[in-house]
This record gives structure tokens, sequence and C-alpha cells, in this order.
């Protein structure tokens, strides 16, 4: 029997069966469908953060207190609390005669608590910043201006709201410019609302406020050490020169002869994407390994329901033989079947795995994230793949034992 | 040169180490043209002599020559093969697949030869049992008599040197049995070996020699004196 012959005679066997042929390949459905959307959902939420990052410019160094490796994760990410790293280290790094390509330096820390108008409320996450943080992010201002370098040196009591924070306290008819808001008790008069940016790092940005560094280490965390201090470098080409200047500073400032002393840590933002690869990576591989097992467990299913049919259509394979079939055709037959199969299973599959990708992608979207819906050719050409291999390795058996029926014993079969 | 010629044929049967002999080498040889019944009760060897005759089986020792061929050599391939192209069924359980219809089960055979035009031999074999207005009928919505009349049209489909009959009226009543013998008397005239298998004397009477087996042995081997010519269905007639 030809190639043609056979594709009819299977899709009107598996027709004959509709609900059989369906529960059969739900397992590869799910499968292959885990498959699409983890590989989709991984690509999504990676090139969202990638092209956050790679926004920000690749020429921006962080340095961490805490020594840590250079491809795991930072010290703070386990718990621990390095508070060697001050201001004054912030300061020194400013020296262009010491670090010449560093075109801004700023340390910072971070903190979230409530920020009260009179009866009006809302939370925020702020950030203790200085005044160079305008030469290393661009922020565009909607309204009044960016903490400047007296109130940064004087630790004034001003702040800066991004634009939610703005709609959710003043809403749109007070202008907040001159009003004094409080955290924790802590006045602060608004002198600028940042423009809506959306949202970075998984960060709504427009819930943020920046507050003068010393203000939020004294009187907002009650710490006197930095949690980061950010380095702008002027070219990308410097960047190496650089984190060599600034760890030669802060070793000199900390008395460290020896690297594995340090206590603190350099990265740029290469190495953080490197890192954030790593991780999401190894994550994604680990995923696939659990749709792996889903699309095995449908192959199983699928040896089963082969088996079962063999066995029920004994009778049939018999009358196929005694009217000509050879073995070669009633093999083909079956193992068509259950590829056949496990392609349907496949095709729904991918099908259910973008639909819910998209959906995904649409949700994140609303959410106000930069997330891009892709779906990758080799994802789908990996997915059609492996679901046919399934169904041919797991319909090889039941086909050969099919096919080597004596067709009289075949025949007889009850 | 005989269609069939055997030669101390002997069938035996291995299960489990324990060997069952059924054919205890019989020999004879039917010319093409023939009407045989291969006549015995149960248990006789009978329906295992059809087997090994239409390559469903294979014999044990002994020489069985299929058109002056000795098919002793033949592999699984050929087999299946002559069963496509020389061989005709007719099961006395009628064998059709279920879910599918009169004309598809007729084009059975045909998808598994190298023949081209499947719908007009399908369609002309039907006509030569009457059972063109069936068509596209189930196989569950006729009686058992068109059931058998189909499988009758799926045997003659790929013009076979030989129609074998395995107990064909077994599941039919007397009036259905009857047109089923007379098309295959029908198809005799016109010239169609069938080699019929029946443990009823009034079935075998139906054709032109009877060979009765008994314990596997041939017993005896004679023309049929009194043969009894069945009633034409009216249908069929018309």
């Amino acid at each position: 029997m030809n190639f043609i012959g056979t594709i009819k005679l299977v899709i009107r066997t598996l027709l004959a069966r509709k609900g059989r042929s369906f529960l059969t390949i739900l397992g590869i459905v799910i499968g292959v469908a885990g498959v699409i959307i983890i590989i989709a959902l991984g690509a999504g939420a990676q090139s969202l953060v990638l092209g956050q990052v790679t926004k920000l410019g690749t020429n921006l160094l962080n340095v961490q207190p805490g020594k840590s490796n250079e491809k795991g994760p930072p010290s703070q990410a386990f718990g621990i609390v390095v508070t060697t790293l001050t201001k004054e280290d912030a300061d020194a790094l400013k020296d262009q005669s010491r670090v010449p390509h560093a075109s801004g330096v700023m340390g910072s820390v971070q903190g979230s608590d409530t920020v009260v108008w009179q009866n009006k409320d809302t939370d925020v996450a702020y950030q203790g910043v200085q005044s160079t943080y305008t030469n290393i992010v661009s922020l565009t201002m909607e309204q009044g201006r960016f903490i400047d370098e007296k109130e940064d040196r004087g630790a004034a009591n001003v702040i800066v709201i991004g634009s939610q924070v703005r709609d959710e306290l003043f809403g749109s008819d007070i202008n907040p410019i001159g009003q004094v808001v409080k955290i924790k008790s802590v006045p602060f008069e608004v002198i600028g609302v940042v423009a809506k940016r959306g949202s970075f790092m998984f960060q709504n940005q427009d819930k943020q406020a920046y507050i003068p560094l010393s203000i939020a280490q004294k009187q907002l965390l009650g710490i006197n050490y930095l949690q980061a201090i950010i380095i702008k470098v002027d070219s990308t080409d410097n960047v190496d020169q650089t984190i060599s200047d600034v760890t030669q500073v802060l070793s000199e400032r900390h008395r460290i002869k020896r690297a594995e002393d340090e206590d603190f840590t350099v990265r740029n933002i290469a190495d953080a994407i490197k890192i954030f690869t790593t991780v999401t990576d190894a994550l994604r591989l680990f995923l696939i390994a659990m749709a792996s097992i889903a699309l095995l467990v449908g192959g199983i299913g699928i040896l089963n329901i082969m088996m079962v049919t063999v066995a029920e259509r004994t009778r049939e394979i018999g009358l196929r033989k005694a009217v000509g079939a050879t073995n070669r055709a009633v093999r083909n037959q079956f193992l068509f079947e259950s590829g056949f199969l496990t392609l349907l299973g496949g095709v729904a599959g991918i099908i259910i795995g973008a639909v819910v990708s998209y959906l995904v992608a649409l949700g994140a979207r609303f959410a106000g994230l930069d997330w891009a819906f892709v779906i990758s050719w080799w994802s789908v050409f990996l997915a059609v793949g492996v679901s046919i291999i399934t169904g041919v390795i797991f319909g090889i058996y039941p086909a050969l034992k099919a096919s080597k029926l004596n067709p009289i014993d075949a025949l007889r079969y009850e | 040169m005989a269609l069939i010629k055997v030669q101390n044929l002997t069938k035996d049967y291995v299960n489990e180490d324990v060997v069952t002999s059924v054919l205890h080498g019989v020999s004879f040889s039917i010319e093409s043209g023939e009407f045989v019944a291969i006549m015995g009760p149960s248990g006789s060897g009978k329906s295992t002599l059809m087997h090994v005759l239409s390559f469903l089986d294979r014999l044990t020792s002994g020489t069985y020559e299929f058109e002056g061929r000795d098919t002793g050599s033949f592999d699984d391939e050929y087999l299946a093969e002559l069963r496509n192209e020389r061989i005709g069924f007719v099961f006395q359980s009628f064998n059709l697949l279920a879910r599918t219809t009169v004309l598809d089960n007729v084009k059975l055979p045909l998808i598994y030869s190298k023949k081209k035009d499947y719908e007009i031999l399908a369609k002309k074999a039907l006509e030569a049992v009457g059972l063109s207005h069936r068509l596209s009928y189930y196989t569950n919505q006729i009686s058992g008599g068109e059931k058998q009349r189909v499988a009758i049209a799926r045997a003659l489909v790929n013009d076979p040197a030989v129609i074998f009959a395995d107990e064909p009226t077994g599941n039919l009543d007397s009036k259905s049995g009857n047109t089923v013998m007379s098309i295959l008397q029908r198809l005799n005239d016109e010239g169609r070996t069938i080699i019929l298998v029946t443990h009823e004397t009034d079935t075998a009477k139906h054709a032109k020699r009877i060979i009765r087996i008994r314990d596997g042995n041939i017993v005896s081997d004679e023309k049929v004196k009194d043969r009894t010519i069945a009633a034409a269905d009216k249908e069929l007639i018309k």
C-alpha cells in the first residue's frame, strides 16, 4: 500500500475513534504545550529584562559591599549585610585623578515605606541618591527639578516623586511642588515629579521616590553604610580600566592587600547580564526537563493504547493479511497511526501553548511591562519533532507485534 | 497443469512441545475451473487443509504446487502477494470491517495491490453479487446474507484464480444461504475455480466434486452425481 493510502486509512481509523484518539494524545498535548509555553515565557522574560538592562547602557559599574564569586549572585542575596562601603568611598571615587574615566559616581541606599500627605497615603520604594544621579540615569522631569548638589550635601528634606505617587497623593488638581509629605514622620518638601517611565526590572518606576542619600541613611534607615555605588564610565572601552581603578581606590581605603580579602565587588552590567542569563537558562532547562517527563508519560500512554488497539484489532489484522497486506503494510499502518496521533497532539499542544503564551504577554503588557511575544521556530520544530518521534518510538513495538501476527492465528483470534 | 497439486501433505501444530498432527499426508490435485467441496466433520482437518492451500498457513511436510510452481520456497512477502492477487476468501463469519462502507470493504484487497481503478473494480464486483444499491451502506446496516455477498464481492474484486469459501452459509438462514450458493455456482459457471469447505452434505452437493476428509486423511474423492442447483435469488435475476 502506498503512502497516501496509508494516511487515508489511518485518518479514517482515528476518526472512527474520536474520543479515544483525543484522550490518547492528551499527554502529548500537555507536554508539548508545556515546552512551548516555557520557552516562550522564558524568551519573553529574558528579552524584557535584557532590553531594560541594555537600555541603561553597558558602561555602568555597580560596586556592592561584600566579596562574591565572579559568576554567582551578590552576597546580599544570601541575607549577609556588609557595612564597610560608605559615602566617603563614593566621594573618593569622584576623584578624577584616581578614577579618570568615571563620568558619574553615586552612592545609593533603598527602602520602602508609606508616604503621607494630609489624610492620604501610598506605598513608595524610595532611593537615597546623590545629585550625580542625573549624570548616570537620564530622567525626564515632568514638574520641578531633581535634587541638586547643595541639597545632596546638606541632607535637605526634599523629595522627588514618581508620576503615579503624585497622582495617588495629589490627584490632578493640586500642584505637588512645595507640598510637604511625610515618610516615617520625617517631613519632605516635594521639589519635582519624574515623568512616566513604566516598569524597570519588575519595579514600577512611577511608584518610586528619590531623596538625598544622607537623610535616607540616617533618618529613614538608620544606617551609615551604602548598599551600592553606581559608576558611569565615559566609554565602554574604558570599563575594564575603571574597574581596576575603582578596585585600587577602595582597596587602599579599606586597607586590603590581597584580592581575595576584598570586602566589595565591582560588577559591570555585561557581567550582570551574563549571570542573569546563566540563571534563567538553568531554570529553563529544568522546566523543559519537567515538560519532557510529561512527554514521556504521554508516550507511554500512546504505547499502552496502541497495544490495546493491536489486541482489539487482531481479527482485522488477520483479514488484512488474508487479502494481501504484507507485514510491512501492517507495520506501517500502526506506526503511522501512532505517529499521526502524536503529530496531532504536537500541533494541538503548539496551538494551546502559543495561545497561553500570547495571553501572558497580553497580560504583562497590560501590567505595563514591555513584554515580547516570542514563539521561536526552533521550539515549534522541536515540539513537532519530539512528538512524532515519541509516537514512532512508542508505536514501534505494537506495530511490529501486529505485523508479525500469523494471518490464520489473527483471523481466529477471539 | 493442475491449478493445485498436493502430495503427501502433512500439517502438525506444535503447542508447548506437544505436537498435534492434523493432516497425515494427503494427495490430490484440482484443475482450473473446478468446483470442489472439501467435506468432513469438525476436527477432521478440512479447515487446516484450506488454510494451507490458501497460503494462510504453511505445511509441515510434503509438496504443494500452485499453478505449477512449488510453494515451499515462497517467502511471507510473496505469499501475501499471492493471497492478494490469486486467492479470494469468503469466511463463515464474513470478516467485514466495522464502521466501514460496503464499497470500502470491497476495495480492501485493491489497496494492497498494484491496481489503480479501485472504484470501478469494486463497483463491478458488487454488481456481480447484486449489491449495487448498497454501496454506501455501513456493514452494520445490512443483513447477514448481504454481508456474505459483500464478502464474495471482496473475494472477487482482484480477479483471483481461486475462491476459497469456508462454511459460507454457516451463519445464514436457508434463503440467504441459497442465494450465496447460487452466486458461487454462477461464478463457477463463468469459469472461476471454487473450493468450498463445509461439514454439511447439502451444502457440499452444490459442488461438482467432493473430497471427504476424516481424521486428517482423505477417505473419498468423487464427482457429485445428483448435484443441487441453488435457486437463483429473484432479486439477482432482474
